[in-house]
């Protein structure tokens, strides 16, 4: 059984169809790469198995679990954890305060512990905080924690970013253009990082790339998608060498 | 070469360079060292108060640091003045700067017990300081009640508004439900002689039962509560002020048109519950409350909201609780300080929750500043304070202080002290330990 299976997911945004007849089955430790043109629908199959949106026809099972119908807070819950193509921080948290909320409904002081402040609550923020900073230092940035994230430059953003998602303790991570708009310093580090956690953590990846060195690098399988489709399926090298996929990106030869 | 002219400090620099000068002396001064001095200071007023302000030509102590003669009477202002440097200033600056060393010592040795015996040592003396102060006049109390059921009141609403970033503007909506229930419960229950008949129960009860009335009308507020968190799933922004509004009128004319709680005359004659002490006890439970919540995770999960509601919920954060959480709270508290309004007063009617109050709390959030206990504490007393010294221009300080909120919003977006933690354990910390090094040198 595949640790997240994606079956048969069709999605419409009013009359159009933007995701179709789309499948997947993502393995234990494995590390998938989904590319296409712009508006192929990447960040919208994403979007539909974090439960951002409800897939009109087709279901999404983790670990053998239906959880296409789950709120999206839930479903991060049962684990799948995932960073945005933009950046979605929160303004005025600081960096610890951005790990430790990923964690949220790990906690278990409840109300009564928030507003009172009990020895749990106390016990339990501490805790918190040590993981926190295991996860900051996990991903380079434990001297940067008591910064409030808009002061922060871009690469340690999507640092932040990547500490948060994985202090959901994630099964699958989902990474939307982990290295957008970073230059190739930024760019060789954050690959560096993520072998490093799937190494360390040994969880199963699933990323969004524009970057062809990055997704015939880092992943094992790759899926193509062209207008809510998948055309070709496989390894780099037989990604690299598929016609369709070439044609996607490049458009049809047409003799004159 | 860098130019000369860089290095000239203007006239700015140099003011703040003189007055950090001037402060210098006073930063090893630990919140203990304040109390104390303050305690001196109000001590002295009480023995020679009345005497000096005599000598100085005023008929009475100036009852508000002399917020009140500057439109009254301007030709007394440097009397009030002096009374000021001899009464408060002095006294303070002088017992302050000289305890220091003594005060330190006691602060360094509050440290190793727990919090809660140092909070309450403090607090205790913080008492004792607004007790003395004012026990000079009846109209000091009055507004030293109002100030703090202010607080309550700005601090619930900066839960919503400044905690969460939502515009809600049912707060005077919350604050007369909790304001009626509380009442009606006073009068059924220990009060002979009204529309509502006899006291059910001895009224000697009264007093310990008052928090059970204030509690009733918290809870009764966070039911109403439910009618604006609902629809707060779905909307945001401009439509749920929309919502809200629509509901503090709801509520203000149920009122009106209740015969039962006296229509448009309301209700008078609640008993004198709402005492100095009584009211400084809740303002200081809904701090410690409110401020708890909003330093743990749970709390900060309405910034994340706040900031960005998709990424909160990926990060596993569950939106509508935090919403309903937000929304239930903050009226309850308002409920509670509604309660504690009606019993000061000791008369309410629905035009006291009207737009009236509505601008008055939204002005004391955004004058004190959003997401923050402090700023919100500030906002609370300095907006009661300036309320109260406008107060000979009658109406026209509906002018004065919407202007000020203006002025505000364009040069501190944000309020005077925003997205601030308020950290109590550093609060009560000795002061003189910062230039350790040059301390070791010289023992």
């Amino acid at each position: 059984m595949p640790l997240l299976e994606v079956r048969k997911m069709t999605h419409y945004f009013g009359g159009l169809r933007a995701v179709n007849n789309y499948n997947l089955a993502v393995e234990r430790e494995q590390v998938r790469g989904l590319i296409g043109p712009n508006g192929a629908g990447k960040t919208t199959i994403f979007n539909l198995i974090t439960g951002v949106y409800h897939p009109t026809e087709g279901n999404i099972l983790l670990e053998g679990e239906d959880i296409t119908r789950l709120e999206t807070n839930q479903i991060a819950d049962r684990g799948l954890g995932r960073t945005f193509q933009n950046l979605r921080l929160w303004r005025y948290l600081s960096v610890l305060d951005h790990v430790k909320m990923a964690r949220y409904s790990k906690l278990t002081y409840g109300l009564a512990g928030a507003f009172f402040g009990t020895a749990k609550r106390v016990n339990e923020e501490k805790a918190t905080d040590a993981l926190a900073m295991e996860l900051l230092e996990l991903v380079g940035i434990p001297h940067l924690a008591d910064q409030i994230v808009t002061n922060l430059p871009y690469g340690a953003q999507r640092r932040v970013e990547l500490a948060r998602a994985l202090a959901t303790e994630p099964k699958v991570l989902f990474l939307d253009e982990p290295t957008a708009g970073m230059n190739p310093e930024e760019l060789i580090q954050m690959m560096d990082i993520i072998r490093r956690v799937h190494r360390e953590i040994g969880l199963a990846i699933f990323l969004i790339e524009h970057r062809m060195k990055v997704v015939m690098e880092l992943c094992e399988i790759i899926q193509t998608l062209n207008f809510g489709e998948v055309i070709a399926e496989g390894t780099p090298e037989e990604i690299r060498n598929n016609p369709l996929v070439i044609e996607a990106y490049l458009g049809k030869e047409v003799v004159l | 070469m860098t130019t000369i002219s860089a290095s000239w400090p203007t006239t700015r620099q140099r003011i703040r360079a003189a007055l950090s000068k001037l402060w210098q002396p006073y930063r090893p001064v630990p919140l203990l060292g304040w109390l104390l001095a303050a305690l001196v200071a109000v001590g002295m007023e009480q023995l020679v108060g009345l005497p000096l302000a005599r000598t100085l030509g005023m008929s009475k102590i100036p009852a508000l640091f002399g917020a009140l003669v500057v439109l009254d009477q301007p030709a007394l202002i440097p009397s009030v003045l002096l009374f000021l440097i001899l009464i408060y200033i002095l006294p303070v600056g002088i017992v302050a700067r000289f305890t220091a060393p003594f005060t330190n010592k006691i602060a360094a040795r509050l440290v190793s017990y727990p919090l809660v015996i140092t909070a309450v040592i403090h607090l205790l003396l913080l008492y004792a300081v607004l007790h003395i102060w004012c026990d000079i006049s009846d109209y000091r109390v009055l507004v030293a009640r109002m100030a703090m059921i202010a607080i309550i009141l700005t601090l619930s609403l900066n839960v919503v508004n400044g905690y969460m970033g939502e515009f809600s503007c049912s707060h005077p909506g919350f604050m007369a439900l909790g304001a009626y229930v509380a009442s009606v419960f006073t009068l059924v229950f220990f009060v002979s002689e009204n529309q509502f008949g006899e006291a059910l129960v001895p009224p000697a009860l009264g007093p310990f039962l008052f928090p059970l009335a204030l509690i009733l009308g918290g809870l009764v507020a966070a039911v109403g509560a439910l009618l604006v968190a609902i629809p707060s799933f779905r909307t945001r922004g401009d439509y749920l002020a929309i919502i809200s509004l629509a509901f503090m009128f709801i509520v203000k004319s149920l009122f009106e048109n209740l015969e039962i709680v006296g229509g448009a005359r309301g209700i008078s004659n609640q008993p004198n519950y709402a005492s100095l002490p009584v009211v400084f006890a809740w303002t200081v439970l809904a701090i410690w409350i409110i401020n708890n919540f909003v330093r743990s995770t749970m709390g900060k999960a309405l910034n994340a909201v706040r900031d960005d509601e998709l990424a909160a919920t990926a990060m596993t954060v569950d939106t509508r609780k935090t919403k309903m959480t937000a929304f239930l709270f903050a009226a309850f508290w308002a409920g509670v300080a509604g309660g504690l309004f009606a019993h000061v007063l000791r008369y309410i009617n629905p035009d006291s929750f009207g737009i009236r109050k509505l601008a008055e709390v939204l002005a004391m959030v955004y004058f004190g500043g959003l997401n923050s206990v402090t700023g919100s504490i500030v906002g609370a007393v300095g907006l009661t304070m300036i309320s109260e010294a406008l107060r000979p221009l009658e109406i026209y300080k509906w002018i004065i202080i919407p202007i000020m909120l203006i002025l505000i919003m364009i040069f501190r977006p944000t309020g005077l002290i925003a997205f601030t933690e308020f950290n109590v354990e550093r609060l009560f910390l000795p002061k003189d330990k910062a230039p350790e090094g040059a301390e070791d040198a010289t023992a």
